[in-house]
């Protein structure tokens, strides 16, 4: 696994199915017959890493985690709108 | 800024101009937490889009009030300071509804820095915090409804009043209702 | 001094009056004395192949060797809060053989350079807590401990003595489990690494350290060496608990319980989180690791229950599955509405509702449609196609393993009996419906379990 490896992640006892993520990055999550979260975690995309950052930030109760692949807590993210897209990890 | 501060009509023009936008604004960033919270959501409004609509004129009413307050210290009519942004009860000049001003003006920045800061802080303080939206927007109607020397013209009470309306609507849709999205009464915490 | 060759070895000396007090232990074991040396002691462990008792099967020494490691001083905790129902090994061994448990307990926090040590009971087992707190007197009179032991009740509850869960309430919270990572062997107990170990797996570590790797492996297969205690329940003249060798014929454990394989549905191997084996299936396995992978079954907490053929699969699948359902800390959504809408329809099709709408939607002339997505589908979704799609769905979404195995139970139900599921879903119930329950299924409000042994 690269260092740069993102992959998302949900904090299954924070979610409250508010679907926000599912909205956002319906790349990489879709939701079951309940609206919570089945996320895909395979590596992120360059091109959809900053949709993945905006879905982490977006989301109310903050379930929606970009851990680095080492396993550690998220960073903390920038919050949207600050103009980085597509300057993702290469 | 010394052609502006001169120019007291002008900067004192602005005050009521953006007093009154912020209001608005600050009504829509209201309402649309109201229903953010509520889970609202229609065919063409999906979820991300009110939270994020909401954010977004949460900010603009910052920047509205941010030249609201800064007109009102620029201008030579009063003698109104910085301080007395922050500060309640520190200007003798329509000293209630002015403190009410700093108040609301103090909880609105709580709102807006905690949520920057939501990441970091965690997520309990930041509810906690949010909850001082309920006593922000009141307290600004009152600061505008009373400081204001356009109170009894027929725009600002028509803002008023209309302001009123869409969040006692708010409120009252967000009761009635008990949410629009999944149910989530099962799970504890 | 018995260097016990053959069984029993973790009851040899066991005592179910109160337990072997400390000068019988010593005779029979003689572990002199705790004060090892931390490397040789993960080294023989690691040589025995040891692996955890408590259903998950983890490597022991690894274990040992992680906490030892960490950058604070560990913790040491002793898990007998055994959760699962059918299973009664933990609190039989602390009540006979506490001094057994107590041991390991010391050599691990001697192999782990741990500074705290604690002992979950769970709160229900009486007779194990006085137990250990005879046990605990004694060692305090004689200075056999080197480390003092904390015992804490742990609350009734499926899920009470998951990792998280024990770790949380250590910590002062309830006992549900936490979001991982961190993991408690990283940062646990007052955050520091913190070793969580079946008592079971402790006993055996106790012993390892008496008679050496190679006697540990003189017993069980080449893969999975040493022995094991099994709770065999259900359609048995003599239920109860029996240590076994590894690579033991589930028939023979069988048949020693007083059971007949040949009168027998099916036999749930694991637990309430394991796997049905069916009949024929159950007559060949061996209790061991690579008999049961293949079969997709593992000897998880040594629960073997044994189904006899008067009895409904699908109703007792039913019942296990809404009891699992309401066992769920409810703190995951997948977990809590996942678990409830298979307890739901499983029980639909049991008690003939599922019939009944099939014989509906037939008349109805809608065809039996392949399973639609979403809660509203207006064509006629097959119960059981739906259970399986949820399955899948939620295994793995929650913050614990609790959904995984009940879902595994539910999956392999459904394997294993599935022509009788077929046959409710079209008729209904049979006569074995009605049946009292051959499994034990409590509700926890705070009374003790009925012992199995």
């Amino acid at each position: 696994m690269s260092r740069g490896d993102l992959r998302v992640r949900v904090d299954p006892i924070a979610c409250t199915a508010h679907g926000l993520c599912a909205e956002l990055l319906p790349e990489r999550v879709r939701l079951d017959d309940w609206g919570y979260p089945i996320v895909d975690d395979r590596p992120l995309p360059p091109e959809l890493v900053a949709h993945a950052k905006r879905a982490a930030a977006a989301c109310p109760t903050l379930a929606l985690l970009l851990p680095p692949a080492d396993g550690q807590r998220a960073r903390s993210v920038p919050p949207p709108g600050r103009g980085r897209a597509g300057a993702a990890s290469r | 800024m010394t052609v502006l501060a001169a120019s007291t009509s002008v900067t004192w023009t602005l005050t009521r101009a953006s007093g009154a936008v912020s209001l608005l604004l600050l009504t829509a960033a209201f309402a649309l937490g109201i229903a953010d919270v509520a889970r609202w959501r229609s065919r063409t409004w999906p979820r991300f889009a009110v939270d994020a609509l909401h954010r977004n004129l949460a900010l603009l009413a910052l920047a509205f009030v941010g030249v609201h307050v800064l007109t009102t210290i620029f201008d030579k009519f009063v003698s109104i300071g910085l301080v007395s942004a922050f500060v309640p009860f520190s200007n003798s000049y329509k000293m209630l509804w002015l403190s009410l001003g700093a108040i609301a003006f103090d909880l609105f920045l709580a709102l807006i820095v905690t949520s920057m800061l939501r990441r970091r802080i965690g997520l309990r303080l930041w509810r906690a915090v949010h909850w001082a939206a309920y006593a922000c927007w009141p307290v600004a109607l009152l600061h505008a409804v009373g400081t204001g020397t356009d109170a009894t013209r027929p725009w600002m009470l028509a803002i008023a009043l209309g302001s009123s309306a869409v969040v006692a609507a708010a409120v009252v849709a967000r009761l009635a209702h008990s949410g629009f999205g999944p149910r989530t009464g099962a799970l504890t915490r | 001094m018995s260097a016990a060759t053959t069984l029993p070895r973790l009851l040899d000396g066991a005592d179910p009056h109160g337990g072997a007090p400390l000068g019988a232990h010593l005779d029979h074991h003689g572990l002199e004395t705790l004060d090892v040396d931390a490397a040789w002691l993960v080294r023989e462990v690691e040589r025995a192949g040891l692996h955890g008792r408590g259903g998950a099967g983890f490597p022991t020494a690894t274990k040992l060797e992680v906490v030892g490691h960490g950058r604070r001083r560990a913790v040491v905790v002793a898990n007998g809060s055994e959760g699962e129902p059918a299973s009664a090994k933990d609190a039989l061994l602390l009540a006979q053989a506490p001094h057994l448990v107590l041991d390991g307990l010391q050599l691990a926090a001697a192999a782990t350079r741990a500074g705290d040590a604690i002992l979950c009971i769970k709160h229900g087992a009486r007779d194990a807590q006085a137990a250990v707190a005879r046990a605990l007197g004694e060692r305090a009179a004689s200075g056999r401990d080197a480390v003092y032991v904390r015992v804490v009740a742990v609350p009734d509850g499926y899920v009470s003595g998951e990792e998280s869960a024990l770790t949380h309430l250590l910590n002062g919270g309830r006992a549900v489990p936490t979001t991982v990572p961190p993991r408690p062997f990283e940062k646990g107990v007052d955050g520091r690494p913190t070793l969580i170990q079946n008592v079971e797996t402790l006993a055996h570590v106790a012993l390892i350290a008496r008679y050496g790797a190679d006697w540990y492996r003189a017993l069980g297969t080449a893969a999975e060496p040493g022995t094991a205690l099994v709770t065999l329940g259900g359609a048995v003249e003599r239920p109860g608990v029996r240590e076994i060798a590894l690579g033991t014929p589930l028939a023979a454990l069988v048949a020693h319980g007083g059971g007949d394989l040949a009168r027998a549905r099916g036999v749930l191997v694991g637990g309430y989180f394991g796997t049905w084996l069916d009949a024929v299936a159950a007559r060949s396995a061996t209790l061991d690791g690579g008999s049961l992978r293949p079969l997709g079954a593992s000897l998880g907490c040594g629960v073997v229950a044994v189904l006899p053929d008067d009895a409904c699969p699908v109703a007792e699948t039913a019942r296990i599955a809404a009891w699992l359902a309401d066992q769920s800390a409810g703190q995951c959504g997948p977990c809590v509405f996942g678990l409830a809408a298979i307890a739901d329809a499983l029980a639909s099709v049991a008690d003939g509702r599922a019939a009944r709408d099939l014989a509906a939607a037939s008349r109805a002339g809608a065809r039996r449609a392949r399973p639609v997505g979403g809660r509203r589908g207006k064509r006629f979704e097959d119960p059981l196609a739906r259970v399986r799609r949820w399955c899948g769905d939620v295994a793995g979404r929650g913050a614990c393993r609790h959904p995984d195995g009940a879902v595994r139970l539910v999956a392999s139900a459904l394997r294993t009996f599935e022509a009788d599921f077929e046959d409710h879903l079209r008729h209904g119930p049979c006569s074995a419906c009605a049946r009292p329950s051959a499994l034990p299924l409590p509700r926890f409000d705070g009374r003790p379990l009925e012992a199995v042994a």
